[in-house]
């Protein structure tokens, strides 16, 4: 009698799991049946090399659109990974406990926002400035790296943060038994024991840069050439799908899935290099 | 720790709300379950989308119960669900080619598109040649047509949209836009753009030019309705509404409400170009 | 020839950068927030929150959206929420740890990472065409509530993991099954992990527009079925903003969503200090 009643939820979880499990491997299997049969007629490389994205015309290279994603969050990284750390190691060690708590969920509503109104304030403040000082249209690969590299910086800082106070103590007090001063037991101790939880955050920080479509939509001009400088404009994977799915049909279509694929290879990467990364901790 | 439970409660009692205001409204929501009748769909321009909304509006104000849906997406993607039927009515503002011919179409307005650039930008005239070399690439600084030296940002709609296609075929000919072209993917986005950037030029439709933007002349024509009508400013395009099959019911109704004399005057009154209206 | 510096200078050397650092972040943040706030809170009247949009949202309130924002949510959270813990449950409990599990885990870890534009368009081509659904509260909520499926697997599965396996074990020792023990032991333990995995997803829901725009729609009418299409305040605000149809209107809607996102932050930090102070 027992036995039944405990069959009853066993199968009941069961068939949850595998309507969710189901749920989500169509959504893998849809794009890969729309998309790969576009890759396997155009060619795998001239798909990720051809320089020429023309829908109109048939050619569906999507290269200036990995360039513009690589570039711009390349961009993000350089800018938003430094300032991001310093302020975990802020948040970790030199704020008095009545400022971090207030930082904190600052932080955390920051990364809250829509990333339509982060792309809207990039517009009216990001954009100008470039224009009227740095030169080009101010719609350009800049102003999208300087959008994302506020975006990311939650991320990485509350990880980091998180990595950097569940260092033992013992490291800490060590170094300071030592002579350390707190700086040289920060840069020499602290960081390289929270090295993982740190790359870790980067990593997801990466993640959400190279997956982020509306603000960039807003902020980076969307011209589909190759773009030669950072005050260019620019498209990524994510906003050429994003600008065209409204009106793509057949083969035109069949090609943005085939760049969803690109993007899930990509995901799939850094997140294989993050759990490597966790692993060897 | 006595702040953090009252905040505590305090954020319960409201996920309590916004879940209880979520599941009346979706209730009540779920509770006309069918896709009544009494319902239309209009998708696909968004040159002549707000023209629509204003249709729809005067349209539900005489017909109460009625509810007509606008959605965006651009020509293109009107024509497109038009033919797999996700939208009752379709809007274009190209006319179709190929296989859309087959769609049933009428045209219920003409809309001139017109070249803006910043208010001001010294530049009043531009000949189409010129027009058409600065969007392929072949113009890049202000200083080669009169203006201050400084290169000459580019503005576009998307591929799908009937603006682009109807500017393509009215002033590129043969010429493709040049890739270095910014694109954005409505009127109102590259009028915002246009009326902050010293050096950029775009095309948006007629009837949505404001002060915030200047049209230029064309050959010399000032951009304008009646010059439309004339025939002397000859970028213009047809909007048009789309149905799978001959109109029936709702859908019927509302197209023959556009085309009566009554819809007539909204469109004309909004600045498009209607035959046989007495301005 | 490498400098060596006084590690006392060094120190204030960090010091400064670290501090000027997180100035920095700060200056930032609050300039967005009380930008967006200054402008827009002045714009949320009764009215504003009481009516709906007209002439193309260049009057009216945004009441419409905010309905929009709710049903979409609401849908999105009842669809994943139980498929979510089941599935976590499921997992967690009467499966072994194999190869088979950890695929899983990695698949859901993956799929958690995908842009929500991509999620956006398969909504957009199974949802909205293939099964007819058409622009829809339905069509968005399906597509945001498989957005948001993996995160609540994912935090769940954590939550239930990490009860101490002193709670299973006693249960068990006192007679209980696998079922009664889920229900009356790990469920109430796990809950507040599980309720956060819930708020994240709703705090996504709501601030996400790539995915709705295209499977809910942007009609400005109200809604009056499931059926029908929604505008939710993210792409009204997207709308508003980018055509310059009302600065107005589109800060108080930023404003308005602003302050929602700040309390279901509120909400879900204090759920995970009841869960930390509870589970160690």
């Amino acid at each position: 009698m027992k036995k039944f009643g405990e069959k009853i939820p066993q199968s009941l979880f069961f068939i949850m799991a595998l309507s969710a499990l189901s749920a989500l491997a169509l959504i893998t299997v849809f794009i890969f049946v729309e998309g790969i049969p576009l890759i396997a007629k155009v060619g795998l490389f001239n798909f990720i090399f051809g320089m020429k994205w023309a829908p109109s015309l048939g050619q569906y290279g999507i290269f200036p659109m990995i360039v513009g994603t690589v570039v711009v969050t390349l961009g993000a990284i350089i800018l938003g990974v430094p300032i991001a750390l310093c302020c975990s190691i802020f948040l970790a060690e030199f704020a008095p406990k009545k400022l971090s708590n207030l930082v904190r969920p600052a932080i955390q509503l920051l990364a809250g926002i829509p990333s339509v109104v982060f792309g809207f304030w990039g517009l009216i403040f990001i954009v100008p400035a470039i224009r009227n000082y740095l030169g080009g249209p101010g719609l350009s690969i800049l102003a999208g790296s300087i959008i994302l590299a506020i975006m990311i910086l939650p991320t990485i800082i509350s990880i980091s943060e998180v990595s950097l106070i569940s260092v033992s103590p013992l490291l800490k007090e060590g170094a300071f038994a030592l002579g350390a001063t707190h700086w040289q037991t920060i840069r020499s101790v602290l960081v390289p024991a929270a090295k993982s939880g740190i790359l870790a955050s980067i990593i997801l920080g990466i993640g959400r840069a190279v997956g982020e479509t509306m603000a960039v939509i807003m902020v980076l001009g969307n011209a589909v050439a190759l773009p030669s400088s950072i005050l260019d404009p620019a498209r990524t994977l994510t906003t050429n799908i994003g600008i065209e799915m409204g009106y793509a049909s057949g083969e035109h279509q069949q090609a943005l899935f085939a760049t969803g694929i690109v993007l899930l290879v990509i995901i799939m990467i850094l997140n294989s290099i993050a759990q490597y990364a966790i692993r060897r901790k | 720790m006595k702040i953090y439970q009252a905040m505590y409660r305090i954020a319960l009692r409201f996920l309590f709300i916004f879940f209880l205001i979520s599941f009346v409204f979706t209730s009540t929501l779920s509770a006309g379950c069918s896709r009544s009748s009494a319902s239309l769909i209009i998708a696909g321009s968004t040159s002549v989308q707000p023209f629509a909304e204003v249709l729809a509006e005067a349209y539900m104000i005489l017909h109460p119960g009625i509810t007509i849906d606008i959605q965006g997406g651009g020509s293109a993607a009107g024509i497109m669900a038009t033919q797999s039927g996700t939208t009752n009515i379709g809007m274009s503002s190209r006319v179709l080619a190929g296989n859309e011919t087959s769609l049933w179409s009428v045209e219920i307005a003409r809309d001139g598109i017109a070249i803006i650039i910043y208010p001001d930008n010294p530049i009043i005239n531009l000949t189409l040649p010129q027009v058409r070399d600065i969007y392929s690439g072949k113009i890049t600084d202000w200083s080669q047509i009169g203006g201050k030296k400084s290169e000459i940002h580019v503005f576009t709609r998307e591929d799908g949209s009937g603006t682009r296609s109807s500017f393509e075929s009215l002033v590129m000919g043969k010429t493709e836009i040049m890739a270095r072209a910014m694109v954005q993917d409505s009127n109102g986005a590259i009028r915002q753009l246009v009326g902050d950037d010293p050096y950029a030029i775009g095309f948006i439709s007629l009837g949505l030019v404001d002060k915030t933007v200047k049209a230029v002349e064309l050959d010399g024509v000032i951009p304008s309705r009646e010059h439309v009508i004339d025939d002397t400013y000859n970028l213009s395009r047809p909007f048009l509404f789309l149905t799978l099959k001959e109109p029936t019911g709702l859908a019927k109704d509302f197209i023959d409400f556009t085309l009566s004399d009554k819809g007539k005057q909204i469109l004309y009154d909004q600045g498009l170009v209607i035959t046989g209206v007495n301005p | 020839m490498r400098i060596r510096l006084n590690p006392r200078t060094s120190q204030k050397i960090a010091k400064v950068v670290i501090w000027s650092a997180a100035i920095l972040v700060l200056f930032v943040l609050f300039s967005i927030i009380i930008y967006i706030l200054s402008k827009g809170i002045p714009n949320i009247t009764w009215q504003f929150l009481t009516q709906i949009p007209s002439d193309m949202g260049r009057s009216g309130g945004i009441l419409s959206p905010i309905v929009g924002t709710l049903s979409v949510t609401l849908v999105a959270v009842i669809v994943a929420t139980p498929l979510g813990v089941g599935t976590a449950f499921y997992l967690t409990e009467y499966t072994r740890e194999s190869t088979i599990t950890k695929i899983i885990r990695f698949s859901a870890e993956s799929l958690a990472g995908i842009p929500s534009i991509v999620y956006g368009l398969f909504g957009f081509i199974f949802f909205v065409i293939y099964l007819k659904l058409g622009w829809s509260i339905l069509s968005g909520g399906l597509t945001l509530a498989v957005m948001i499926l993996p995160t609540i697997i994912r935090t769940s599965e954590e939550a239930i993991r990490t009860v101490p396996p002193m709670y299973r074990e006693v249960s068990f020792s006192l007679g209980g099954t696998k079922w009664q023990t889920m229900l009356k032991v790990l469920g109430p333990s796990a809950l507040p992990g599980i309720s956060t995995g819930i708020i994240l997803g709703i705090g996504r829901c709501v601030a996400e527009t790539a995915a709705v725009i295209l499977t809910a729609g942007s009609a400005l009418r109200m809604p009056i079925s499931i059926f029908s299409p929604a505008r939710t305040m993210a792409v009204h605000f997207y709308i508003l903003a980018r055509e310059g149809i009302s600065l107005e209107r589109a800060y108080g809607t930023a404003a308005l969503l602003i302050i929602l996102i700040l309390l279901i932050n509120i909400g879900a930090n204090l759920l995970v200090n009841k869960f930390v102070a509870k589970g160690h």
